[in-house]
């Protein structure tokens, strides 16, 4: 078959696909995966680890009301990249996105009801995406919910210089890449744990391994790096962290890359681990007295 | 072997869970009706229904259905019901919503699909308890409301496991009657059972299965007839039973002809039922005796187990 055959071929089949009921059959795997994943108590320790910089932001707020004067904004600013980019990036939204998206397939596996998905009239690839969605609108609002409240309570202790620092310093536009970031956080770790899922019956070891390989890829070549979520967060991250000791690993930028290669680079691995996705669903079976 | 678009096609097909045997070698092809699979437990008839509808993949062989395999799960599973014998629930979920939501995903609109819902709970006699939690049931109403969710999008091929097990007796009269009705308009119902007497009573054929094999398959006289090793038990209720036993002894296929206790009954076990049926008409029209009633005491699905696979379940 010549290269132009293939083409043609590929084309009609595209068009041949029933892409208006694949649309609607995501919104309601997305709208049942939110149902299911968000409002549960199961998840109560997901809301904790998003919650937990802003309650301890919160109180230190609260502690420091009467002494606003010995806070500096630059340092606080120093304060908030760490939270967002120690501890979101690298426990917080990894673990969070391990619960989530990890539970999406082997969860009803344990609960024994990935049945009814596999029963009624949906591709297995639009399972996958409907499901990946599903994970991302929950782990996506929870966080950029919890990264914007962390940004409130930093900033509005400062009065009328909070406000100046936000609205006509450098505030709104650190704001906007942190959620940019926090969104690609999850979208990204998301994929990856997905695919552990469908690989692993017990995806906690290789997410922990997920862990150490992310802690230390910056000591690695380029290329190894670009397969690392982190790498690609670090290069938009607006505020470059001053950390010394051990932690400073965390902070290593190996191969500066523009915004634009780090959000589609990351995008594409975020496709490329779907699409991996996509073929391991098909190996899934439902024997449940395996798992 | 082409498959069919009316048929239920299985060429070949074996299912190993590791060194576990599921099933092996499975040949047959079902026509429109109802089926039952008839088997002890781990016979692999749950292995064969979830490989019928692709929850798991054939170590080798294909399977049809309708002529579509798995690969088209929007063609196929519009065509297929499957009420699997898994208990379980999505967490929360009501009665209604457990019908509703499968049916959206078929892509019917929201008035079409609830529709369907409210026509699916009435048929299964659940559109009282619906806005409840199915958490809230009793085994009974879980296993109606999976029916009903298997036969909300009208399948034309209904697979059910066990699907009369935790019903009252009223409620498996009205299940069998819903499957009655369901292959009376050409469907296929495959139906694995261990009510064997209500299997009987329903099934147009069976397929029975011990330890992963298929040992006999097709209508229920047809599987009777080839079990050679059991003479065939007859059951004549005439005038004069020591006549027509002694008449029934001089065939050599008779091995036996029992007069029953109310003496007016003879019980003839044979190897050559035709032949014999040929004797009773030369006796009634010579006016030897008068027959009130002659039927196969053995010809049910009950006999045809425990010949072949015996009480215990390992092939006899």
């Amino acid at each position: 078959m010549s290269v132009q055959e293939s083409i043609t071929r590929a084309q009609r089949t595209l068009k041949e696909q029933p892409w208006q009921l694949y649309a609607s059959q995501i919104s309601v795997l997305v709208r049942n995966g939110v149902r299911r994943n968000l409002f549960t108590r199961r998840r109560v320790w997901v809301y904790l680890l998003a919650l937990i910089p802003v309650l301890i932001l919160v109180t230190h707020n609260i502690v420091s009301r009467y002494n606003v004067e010995t806070l500096s904004l630059q340092n606080e600013t120093e304060v908030l990249a760490g939270i967002i980019q120690l501890y979101y990036f690298r426990l917080g939204i990894f673990f969070a996105c391990m619960g989530i998206f990890t539970w999406l397939f082997r969860g009803e596996m344990v609960e024994r009801t990935l049945h009814y998905q596999f029963l009624v009239p949906v591709r297995k690839e639009v399972l996958v995406v409907g499901k990946f969605l599903a994970g991302a609108i929950i782990s996506v609002a929870l966080f950029e919910a919890a990264v914007f409240a962390c940004f409130y309570l930093t900033y509005s202790r400062f009065g009328s210089a909070g406000r100046f620092y936000v609205f006509d310093g450098p505030g709104l536009s650190q704001l906007g890449s942190y959620l940019l970031v926090t969104a690609l956080a999850c979208l990204g770790y998301g994929a990856v744990f997905l695919a552990l899922s469908l690989l692993f019956k017990n995806p906690i070891i290789p997410g922990a391994m997920l862990m150490g390989w992310e802690a230390i890829a910056p000591i690695f070549p380029a290329w190894a790096q670009r397969l690392s979520v982190t790498f690609y967060l670090k290069h938009l991250c607006p505020v470059t962290l001053p950390v010394d000791g051990p932690m400073a690993i965390f902070t290593v930028v190996a191969e500066p890359v523009s915004p634009f290669v780090a959000v589609s680079g990351l995008l594409c691995l975020t496709i490329a681990i779907l699409v991996l996705s996509c073929f391991l669903i098909h190996r899934i079976e439902i024997t449940y007295t395996a798992e | 072997m082409m498959p069919d678009d009316r048929q239920i096609v299985f060429e070949n097909v074996s299912k190993f869970y590791g060194e576990v045997l599921g099933v092996n070698k499975v040949n047959f092809s079902l026509e429109p009706g109802i089926t039952s699979l008839v088997g002890p437990n781990g016979s692999g008839k749950t292995t064969l229904m979830n490989l019928l509808t692709g929850l798991i993949r054939p170590s080798q062989g294909s399977i049809h259905v309708l002529g579509l395999t798995t690969h088209q799960p929007v063609e196929f599973f519009r065509q297929v019901g499957y009420c699997t014998q898994f208990d379980s629930f999505p967490p929360g979920t009501n009665g209604y919503d457990f019908i509703y939501w499968p049916l959206r995903l078929h892509g019917f609109d929201h008035d079409q699909a609830a529709k369907l819902t409210n026509e699916a709970l009435e048929r299964s006699g659940m559109a009282q308890v619906a806005r409840r939690k199915v958490a809230g049931y009793s085994k009974g109403m879980r296993q109606r409301i999976r029916l009903a969710q298997s036969i909300a999008h009208h399948p034309a091929v209904l697979v059910l496991d066990e699907p009369l097990n935790g019903l009252d007796p009223m409620a498996r009269a009205e299940s069998i009657a819903l499957f009655q009705s369901i292959a009376q308009q050409g469907m296929h119902v495959i139906i694995s059972s261990h009510i064997l007497e209500e299997v009987d009573r329903i099934s147009d054929r069976v397929v029975l299965m011990s330890s992963g094999y298929v040992v006999a398959e097709g209508q229920i006289r047809e599987v009777r007839q080839e079990v050679r090793d059991h003479p065939m038990q007859i059951l004549v209720r005439c005038s004069n039973a020591a006549k027509l036993a002694s008449a029934a002894f001089e065939l050599d296929h008779v091995v036996e002809a029992k007069i029953l206790t109310d003496g007016q009954s003879v019980l003839v076990r044979t190897r050559d039922a035709e032949q014999f049926y040929l004797l009773l008409n030369k006796v009634v029209s010579g006016g030897l005796v008068e027959v009130d009633a002659v039927a196969p005491a053995d010809d049910d699905v009950n006999s045809i187990y425990q010949y072949l696979i015996g009480s215990d379940g390992s092939p006899a």
